[in-house]
């Protein structure tokens, strides 16, 4: 699925890295606390989190995740979003809870990384 | 035979910007050539280290030695040291604040994750000078 599919699905807007968005993404994993998103991801590429500062990006980095969600329509700062745009992370914002943007994207066979 | 060393001070005054040394090592990795399952497993031992150090040690330095075949991690610090190693190894254990939670880590997990991602963890420590953990990732 394209960052552009998951966007129409979650309905979700893009912040940064709009060059990016028919970039591929196949597995995702949703967390807040990033030491278990470092500790159990796998090949994950899309993370989707509720948790707003720059160590989700650094996270992302660590992992050579490509896409962040952030749920329940929180903004990430200004700063958040510049350390993405220099890292080419995509950052996309949805209104919906982290159950249901998780349940969205489960719906359509996305996997878990495994 | 080349040996190629980075070092590192790591600033404890400030969450929002650790994890700079561990993309720094990263970028370097990828420079030299190293797989990419090789570079992620140092990745994330050394982003764990570093975050460690911040929240617990107000800092401290990193080195990182690249030889042919091994990648080594020294990250050493003058913090409060560790009063019960076998116990901060132990998944869950955490003696962060709540402040920390928020942010995201002080799960108890940091220290497991760097052994889990690494072939060797050498911890030395002493409370109230503080503490060296050497990690070792084989090529």
């Amino acid at each position: 699925m394209t960052i552009r599919e998951i966007m129409k699905l979650l309905d979700a807007q893009v912040l940064c890295c709009e060059d990016a968005l028919d970039s591929e993404v196949v597995d995702a994993f949703s967390c807040d606390m990033m030491s278990d998103v470092l500790a159990f991801a796998t090949n994950e590429s899309l993370l989707i989190t509720g948790l707003l500062n720059p160590q989700v990006v650094r996270t992302a980095m660590m992992l050579d995740m490509r896409c962040i969600v952030f749920v329940c329509g929180k903004i990430p700062t200004p700063e958040i979003i510049s350390l993405a745009r220099e890292n080419g992370i995509v950052l996309l914002v949805t209104d919906h809870y982290m159950f249901t943007a998780s349940g969205r994207l489960y719906a359509t066979g996305m996997l878990r990384g495994e | 035979m080349d040996v190629f060393r980075l070092h590192f001070d790591i600033d404890g005054g400030s969450f929002a910007s650790a994890g700079n040394a561990s993309v720094e090592v990263k970028k370097t990795l990828r420079q030299l050539g190293v797989s990419n399952a090789v570079i992620r497993r140092c990745s994330i031992a050394m982003y764990e280290g570093e975050i460690n150090m911040v929240i617990h040690a107000d800092g401290g330095t990193a080195d990182v030695e690249v030889y042919p075949d091994r990648i080594v991690m020294v990250l050493e610090d003058h913090g409060p040291g560790i009063p019960d190693v076998e116990l901060a190894m132990k998944e869950g254990y955490s003696t962060a604040t709540e402040q920390i939670h928020n942010m995201g880590f002080g799960a108890g997990m940091g220290l497991p994750n760097m052994k889990r991602s690494s072939d060797d963890l050498k911890i030395e420590t002493k409370v109230g000078v503080g503490t060296k953990i050497t990690m070792v990732v084989r090529l």
